[in-house]
């Protein structure tokens, strides 16, 4: 098994079966039903072989793992490089789920150009794999970009009715950003000679001053995606116009490209830089977590509320990253894994009633304890993970935000913990309005509880997001010791001592601290 | 192994009777779940005597929960007498309002969901009591948080219920920060979380001094502080007690059981497993002094004019917790637990007691509508009689009384031996309470069984309650009279260090002062409640008028009284409209304004107007990325010459 290119079947299987969905022949009903099957083998058997990279991962050592390295373009020094770290590795396999969730729940809902529909999310799939397994930056950007194209067209074609407005809006503002990476990208080319990223990572030393520009060129580029305040507008209007499996992946997947980006570039290969812009991710990240969870309070858009909600969840994952400590790195990355299992979920959740209703309004529905039990449980269920509720994922990577965040400023913990009560307030106001309460249309009275395909799709989410709360350390000792790494060179660079325990290190300086 | 069970046994029931519900039924359900509470409640009775007489301490480890970096804990079940205290406490109660719950919600739709909410908590409940670290003990708390919310609003059709069960759930969370936040800061000073670790640390780091929200403060204060701000939002104390009189929106056993019996005095219970925190922060100490001494007041006054029979009893919890805080304030940490345990028989009994009378009224809670019922449901007016007493804490100083008197006076006593300005003023502020319970607790016996009925038609159908019903009560009732005298040598008495072992540390044994207090310390309490009870007679006896004519002659203090301080509406005004006004202010300004208005829709607009004027040639966005692409190239192309060259 060692022996094969795992990395890249798994990146490249899903555009194989987007080519047999591209040759189908027929009348339109017979492509489409074959187009949704082959969609979801394809997608299903790359999800088992990306297990094989989850099995066969070794833990306890931050080298990179399944490494392939092919010359590519050698007068220029660049290569097919792929590999995976405990950073990258969980989110291959958050993608490799994702999408036959996606295919499943795109099955009755999705009733025009099918085949094209079902390519784009296997195109996609390819994009997202490839991004995360990727160790040249050439092949980063690429695949990186790519997924825009998918995305845009997903959106663009089978979203709601003010699609173009937003997959306008959400072009432009990616664009914006991944411009200015390409010239960081560039850049650091033309000064090490190399895209490689370990190398990058281990080897570069890139003046202070040349940093400082270079970080503040990728971070237009992550900070969008993530997306940061005040970059984040595009997010409600995707979200609110992209088809149900659109938002999945977006909120699954794509937010966390942001995120992976400053933990595969901007600390470890620009750590002065990163410590001199701390304060400003810190503030940024504090006023996400608040502004959008008071914004989010006042929707009466269901996407658009949850799409703000992610929004004030990504703050949590950018103060995580930038404390560079264990907890909060670690929490970082946990709490990405878990918004990307829950968001997507409460996705599919509203994917449910949008399907029967055809509206997203809130005030449209309520009552619906009563004629959807099956729904009202699974809808909980992901409600407490997304407010942090202990037993589910979500408190894990929150808490251990909150764990590293008040280690470097007790300010900064507040302000963080205190997403706590405001998350809370508008999702329990959200269940409140759409499931509590008595039914007074006729046509919510008439909604049908989850049927056999619903419940398929939420099953392994919901396994998850409760595995994961309670006996969370296969993530964990997965990722521990990439990230170990990942501080202990930050804090070298820095020309401090790595700690090698925390209470050194901590006591008692470090309370007040940054901000 | 039987620590194990006592725990695992509600969660599976509450598995069952919720998943399997349509299987079995609800005759399934109950049993299901009864069952269950019933073995964990005497296996826990076994486990006391193994744990708590015969000094059997322990902790099971169960699995590795998180470990990242230094901060590692398991999941573990760690039991030792405080421990075993509250699995008795927990168990035997829950068993009891599980059994009542089958006459009470007979007629109910959803009784599998119901059961299965009860055990939840239990389960919850127990895992937050045998918690060995803080961790773990923040999962039993939200558990029971969320338990607490889902049955405050059972009956989610009622828009009141589900608001309540809002208030309750973000109030709590309110409190939580504080929690999340005292954890993050003893792991930052300790560099670990589980209790037996921090327990040996904190007396080497009690003076190391840090700067917490830009003050420079003693670093064990502040997180006793942050504790304690949890416990102030799961115990109902002053400022984060609004939720607690709303969460009467539940069923009545729900009220019994978590908003009386068990879940509410989480703080106090937290507090005493944090006791060898606690003792090394006086200044903590005092505030929670202050706390609760102003809490108990607090309550008794808003006790005093409320109609709904199920806010008077949760205005007297309210301040019943606050007494439980003073006592830990002055470290009689072994007289809150007492007090605890009392307090859980008696109050239990008073609120299912309010619930066979609300049964007996057809749903109706406002005492006002009642009067004259004694006649009608005997038993459970006994029963009542018997609660009320306990609660007033009736006895005889230095001979015998009711559950209640014993826990209640040992509470007062240390308050007043603490020789200090927070206990001299706890102490006063406890005494002028237990007047104001008598009172209250009187009126509320008065106003229902006796006097001129208001309603004859309902009188008429007033009917005592099923056996099912009344059977558990009196095992409460045996326990409001008998918990106090039995338990007082073992838990505040002579063998109190034997029986408590490690599991409560102290520096100064302020019972032992306690017991010699002067003797109008003991008799006050005694006489105060002889004459709120006499007050109480000439009120709604004696002179029927009477109340009326003092409420309009004391309008502004009645009204102060009757609105509760006007908290709910303070905190409206403060927090819930403003965070809705702030929140659509920057929608639509923030995010729709300015930075949509100044960022795509206005570049769009610039570039759509730039493109149309200056190149026809193409369409699409495809342009524009390319367009933007050969720009930067450019630039960068410039850049780097630039700097070559330069």
């Amino acid at each position: 098994m060692s022996t094969w290119p795992l990395l890249s079947l798994v990146t490249f299987l899903p555009l194989v079966g987007a080519f047999f969905i591209l040759t189908a022949r027929g009348d339109e009903e017979t492509v489409a039903t074959s187009a949704r099957y082959v969609a979801l083998w394809t997608s299903l058997i790359t999800f088992l072989l990306s297990l094989f990279i989850w099995f066969g991962f070794e833990r306890g050592t931050a080298e990179f793992q399944f490494v392939e390295r092919v010359e590519w373009i050698p007068s220029l020094n660049i290569a097919y490089h792929m590999g995976v770290d405990g950073i990258s590795m969980p989110f291959v396999l958050l993608s490799t789920l994702l999408v036959p969730l996606c295919v499943l729940a795109s099955w009755d809902s999705v009733k025009t150009r099918v085949k094209e529909y079902m390519i784009a999310f296997l195109v996609l799939e390819t994009f997202m794999v490839g991004m995360f397994c990727a160790l040249d930056f050439v092949a980063f950007y690429i695949f990186f970009e790519g997924v825009l194209i998918p995305m845009f067209l997903i959106i663009g074609v089978w979203g709601g009715v003010r699609r173009v407005y937003a997959a306008f809006k959400f072009f432009l503002y990616t664009l914006a950003g991944s411009v200015l990476m390409l010239l960081a990208m560039l850049t650091l080319y033309f000064i090490t000679g190399t895209t490689d990223i370990p190398t990058l990572i281990y080897e570069a030393e890139i003046p202070r001053n040349v940093q400082l520009w270079l970080w503040l060129a990728f971070f237009a580029a992550f900070a969008v995606k993530v997306p940061m305040w005040p970059v984040h507008t595009w997010l409600p209007d995707a979200h609110v116009e992209a088809p149900t499996a659109g938002s999945v992946i977006l909120a699954g997947v794509l937010l966390k490209m942001g995120a992976y980006g400053f933990l595969r570039f901007s600390v470890p290969m620009l750590p002065e830089a990163s410590a001199y812009f701390t304060p400003l991710v810190f503030t940024l990240s504090v006023v996400a977590i608040i502004y959008t969870s008071l914004v989010a309070l006042v929707q009466n858009d269901m996407k658009k509320l949850i799409a703000y909600s992610s929004v004030a969840h990504m703050g949590y994952v950018t103060a995580g990253i930038f404390t560079a400590t264990q907890q909060g790195v670690e929490g970082a990355i946990f709490q990405m894994l878990s918004h990307g299992v829950v968001s997507a979920a409460l996705f599919l959740c509203v994917g449910v009633v949008y399907d029967r209703l055809h509206t997203r309004e809130i005030d449209a529905y309520g009552g619906l304890a009563s004629n959807m039990p099956r729904y009202a449980l699974v809808f909980m269920v992901f409600m407490l993970a997304s407010v942090g509720l202990p037993g589910t994922s979500g408190f894990v990577g929150e808490f251990l935000v909150i764990m590293g965040s008040f280690q470097i400023s007790t300010w900064l913990g507040l302000l963080v913990a205190s997403g706590m009560v405001l998350g809370a307030a508008y999702m329990l106001l959200l269940y409140r309005r759409v499931i509590f309460g008595v039914i007074t249309r006729e046509n919510v009275r008439r909604m049908l509880d989850l049927g056999w395909r619903e419940k398929t799709v939420f099953a392994p989410l919901i396994l998850l997001a409760l595995i994961f709360g309670i006996y969370p350390m296969p993530v964990l000792d997965v990722m521990s010791a990439s990230v170990e790494n990942l501080i202990n060179n930050y804090q070298l660079a820095l020309g401090e001592q790595p700690a090698p325990n925390l209470l050194a290190q901590l006591l008692p300086q470090s309370w007040g601290g940054a901000l | 192994m039987l620590d194990v069970l006592i725990v695992f046994l509600p969660l599976l029931g509450a598995f069952i009777a919720g998943f399997l519900g349509r299987a079995i039924g609800d005759r399934g359900a109950q049993l299901v779940t009864s069952g269950g509470l019933v073995i964990s409640a005497l296996l826990s009775i076994v486990v006391f005597a193994d744990v708590a007489l015969g000094g059997n301490a322990r902790t099971t480890e169960l699995v590795t929960w998180i470990d990242s970096g230094a901060f590692e804990l398991s999941w573990a079940l760690r039991v030792d007498t405080l421990t075993a205290v509250m699995f008795c406490v927990v168990t035997i109660v829950s068993a009891i309002v599980h059994v009542y719950s089958i006459g009470y919600m007979a007629e109910d739709k959803s009784i599998p969901r119901f059961m299965a909410y009860l055990s939840l908590f239990t389960f919850f409940m127990l895992m937050l009591v045998s918690a060995d670290n803080f961790v773990q003990m923040f999962f039993g708390w939200e558990g029971v948080g969320l338990a607490s919310y889902l049955l405050i609003g059972f009956w989610y059709d009622r828009p009141s219920a589900n608001a309540a069960a809002m208030k309750a759930f973000l109030v709590n969370r309110v409190g939580d920060v504080g929690f999340a936040l005292g954890v993050a800061g003893a792991f930052v000073l300790f560099g670990a979380v589980q209790f037996d670790l921090v327990f040996g640390m904190v007396e080497g780091r009690m003076d190391v001094v840090v700067n917490i929200f830009g003050i420079e403060a003693n670093a064990l204060t502040a997180i006793c502080l942050l504790l304690f701000v949890g416990a102030m939002g799961k115990s109902a104390q002053l400022g984060l007690h609004t939720w607690l009189p709303d969460a009467m929106e539940g069923p009545t056993p729900v009220s019994a059981l978590i908003h009386a019996a068990t879940m509410v005095t989480a703080g106090v219970f937290m507090l005493c497993r944090l006791s060898p925190m606690f003792e090394f922060a006086p200044v903590a100490l005092q505030v929670v002094t202050y706390v609760g001494a102003a809490t108990a007041f607090f309550a008794a006054t808003a006790g005093l004019t409320q109609n709904d029979i199920k806010r008077v009893i949760a205005y007297s919890t309210c301040s019943q917790l606050g007494y439980m805080f003073f006592a830990i304030g002055v470290s009689a940490y072994s007289a809150a637990m007492f007090h605890l345990m009392t307090h859980a028989f008696f109050k239990a009994l008073l609120f299912l007691g309010a619930g066979s009378v609300i049964h007996a009224m057809h749903d109706e809670q406002d005492m006002r509508r009642m009067g004259g019922l004694y006649r009608k449901i005997p038993i459970t007016y006994g029963l009542m009689w018997i609660g009320s007493l306990a609660l007033v804490g009736f006895g005889i100083p230095g001979f015998i009384g009711f559950a209640g008197f014993y826990s209640k006076d040992i509470v007062l006593e240390a308050a007043y031996a603490a020789q200090s300005a927070a206990g001299d003023f706890a102490f006063w502020m406890g005494i002028i309470a237990a007047l104001m319970t008598a009172f209250y607790s009187f009126r509320l016996l008065f106003m229902t069984f006796h006097g001129e009925p208001a309603d004859r038609r309902a009188l008429e159908h007033a009917h005592e309650s099923p056996p099912v019903m009344i059977w558990p009560l009196y095992i409460l009732a045996a326990g409001a009279v008998l918990a106090g005298i039995a338990f007082y040598g073992s838990f505040v008495g002579s063998g109190r260090e034997s029986f408590w072992g490690d599991s409560i540390f102290v520096l100064n044994d302020v019972i032992e002062a306690a017991h010699h207090v002067p003797f109008w310390v003991k008799a006050a309490p005694m006489i105060v409640t002889l004459i709120g009870i006499a007050l109480a007679w000439l009120f709604y006896i004696k002179s029927p008028a009477l109340p009326a004519t003092v409420a309009e002659r004391l309008r502004p203090l009645y009204l102060f009284s009757y609105n509760k301080w006007y908290f709910d509406e303070l905190y409206d005004r403060l927090f819930v409209r403003p965070a809705f006004f702030i929140g659509k202010g920057l929608w639509k300004t923030g995010d729709g304004a300015i930075i949509d208005g100044l960022g795509p829709d206005g570049v769009a607009n610039v570039t759509r107007n730039l493109a149309q004027r200056a190149v026809r040639l193409q369409s699409g966005y495809l342009y524009h990325y390319a367009f933007a692409m050969m720009i930067g190239v450019v630039l960068l192309i410039t850049w780097y010459m630039f700097r070559t060259m330069g």
